[in-house]
């Protein structure tokens, strides 16, 4: 058995792209490998929240003073990015949320509410995040609906003829994840939504893994709802997006009560607003909203060709890095996969793994069950470790990531 | 010694390869089992518990980190032979170790009572690894007690 890596290492130089706006990387020693998990935020998106925060901050919606006028239109001017980003038809389709997963509960209880009744089906698959799962489960349980998964071939893509078989006339929504968080899978969203189409099924998209890798255009995907979280894009904590059809979101009731999602209000009788602020209850995160902004431009000015061009290369050389250790098992060879790596050794538990790589190579990877429990079981693992990159991330990490790897093997095997 | 070599001395690192008292234990009439559930780490504890309140036999089985699995190694180890009494001491010492701040020498009178044990004394460097460290404890003190559900570190 091989104990010591090659002597003759083949190394390709990518370089990063835009590392140097990362104030986080003035930390030279951190090897930032945890990008599915959260990403770092760059000096712009920092900036424009500070500035905010400092020069600009009031309240929006409400004020009639110049200060909440233009907080208002600042913080409209961010959804409105996001329209654009996403290709939606209208700013009106764009919810502001705490995160994706406040955006996916969102769904679940106010669409699931007049979609679903005893006996109805909903359809979801088996490499879901907790996130979009649960909600479904809890929902599921509250309609005496039925939960039903669509399983996963060898490679860990969608088995698409089992879930054409799954659709029966008591399904009423099919929610999936665009990119699977363990697996990297990408998942063929637009025949899915056709084929969920077909048979009048609306879907519900998780977009957390791809807005920062990937271009979403949703007016061609035709996605019903469609969330992501601020954080996995370069923008801050706190703040998500739920897109929905504007013919759906009409016809929701409102999540949480309370200020600014009202019509009128009487002690006898509330009229609610209508979309987006109906589903806005009370103070939104404004600085959040508008440093997601930054970040979407910050996107758009690195461009999300160049961004999937440079990601999709780490890729490619990781996977052929970490092929060459003995015992290391990777899991999930989709053809379309996004860009990380989720492997076992079979001399380390990930634990062990992670407290290595992070101690003596400052090298910071996911070890655990990903929030993907039931998928972990699939595998039959109790936990992977994950590399996830991101546009800042270069050959040199991946490079690093493989010393250590090795170095666990001196350790464990 | 660097951090990383006091958290996988050679004695944590030949447990977690070669574990002592795994498997099944015929005939236990003490069962528990815990989990990890931040982790996923899984130990089921079997104890044959004699007269005198004597542990005569004691196996583990499960899955888990290299801590979690040399932890519960040495615990059967130490164990057997052991009275109740003396390894509810054990337990209660091993956890005032692990909540002892990384920074704060150990006591004489702890590191004499527990012994070989303060070799798992460097997980208090990691606070994501000290549950890993303690499960076998608990496990083993849930058996005692006669328990029969599912014990967790949470």
């Amino acid at each position: 058995m091989l104990n010591q890596a090659p002597s003759k290492i083949f190394v390709q130089n990518i370089a990063p792209l835009c590392k140097d706006e990362f104030p986080i990387f003035q930390n030279k020693e951190l090897v930032y490998l945890d990008n599915a998990a959260t990403a770092h935020k760059p000096r712009c998106v920092i900036d424009r929240m500070s500035n905010f925060l400092a020069h600009e901050n009031a309240t929006v919606r409400r004020g009639v003073y110049k200060l909440s006028e233009k907080a208002t239109q600042t913080y409209e001017g961010a959804r409105k990015k996001i329209a654009k980003f996403l290709n939606a038809s209208s700013p009106e389709e764009i919810i502001f949320t705490k995160g994706a997963t406040e955006a996916l509960n969102l769904v679940a209880y106010c669409f699931g509410a007049i979609s679903l009744r005893e006996g109805d089906e909903v359809l979801i698959t088996a490499m879901e995040h907790h996130a979009n799962i649960v909600p479904w489960q809890v929902i599921c349980q509250i309609r005496r609906a039925k939960l039903k998964v669509v399983p996963l071939t060898e490679t860990g893509e969608l088995d698409l003829d089992a879930l054409e078989k799954l659709i029966t006339d008591k399904t009423k929504i099919l929610a999936l994840t665009h990119i699977s968080n363990v697996l990297g899978t990408v998942n063929p969203l637009k025949e899915i939504i056709a084929l969920a189409h077909n048979h009048n099924v609306p879907v519900v998209v998780d977009g957390s893994q791809a807005t920062p890798h990937t271009k979403i255009d949703l007016q061609d995907l035709k996605a019903d709802f469609y969330v992501f979280s601020g954080h996995k894009a370069y923008g801050p904590t706190g703040i998500g997006v739920l897109y929905g059809r504007k013919e759906l979101l009409v016809q929701m009731p409102p999540y949480q009560t309370g200020g600014d999602m009202i019509e009128t209000v009487s002690f006898e009788r509330t009229t609610f607003a209508l979309p987006p602020y109906r589903f806005e209850a009370g103070t939104p995160p404004i600085a959040q909203a508008i440093g997601l902004g930054a970040a979407l431009d910050f996107i758009d000015r690195v461009g999300l060709e160049q961004i999937a061009t440079h990601e999709d290369a780490l890729l490619h050389y990781a996977t052929e890095k970490l092929s060459e250790i003995p015992g290391l098992k990777i899991y999930g060879t989709a053809k379309d996969k996004a860009s990380l790596i989720s492997f076992t050794m079979d001399c380390a538990h990930p634990h062990d793994i992670g407290t290595v790589l992070d101690d003596d190579f400052g090298v910071a990877v996911r070890a655990g069950h990903h929030c993907a429990q039931p998928l972990m079981k699939l595998l039959g693992v109790p936990a992977t470790t994950r590399a996830s990159f991101a546009l800042y991330n270069g050959s040199a990490d991946v490079d690093k990531l493989v010393e250590a790897l090795w170095r666990v093997r001196e350790i464990f095997a | 010694m660097s951090k990383l070599k006091n958290l996988y001395q050679q004695l944590i690192l030949d447990h977690s390869k070669n574990p002592r008292n795994f498997g099944s234990l015929p005939g236990a009439n003490h069962l528990c089992q815990g989990k990890n559930p931040v982790c996923g780490e899984e130990i089921e504890v079997r104890l044959l518990v004699g007269e005198n309140d004597l542990v005569e036999d004691i196996m583990f089985s499960g899955s888990g980190c290299s801590i979690s699995q040399a932890s519960a190694s040495l615990m059967t180890q130490i164990v057997k032979g052991k009275t109740k009494a003396e390894t509810i001491a054990l337990f209660e010492a091993f956890q005032e170790m692990l909540k002892t701040s990384s920074s704060e020498e150990l006591s004489p009178d702890l590191v004499s009572l527990l012994g070989k044990l303060t070799v798992f004394a460097g997980v208090r460097e990691y606070p994501s690894r000290v549950k890993c460290a303690g499960l076998a404890w608990h496990v083993v003190k849930g058996a005692l007690k006669h328990e029969i559900e599912a014990v967790t570190t949470e």
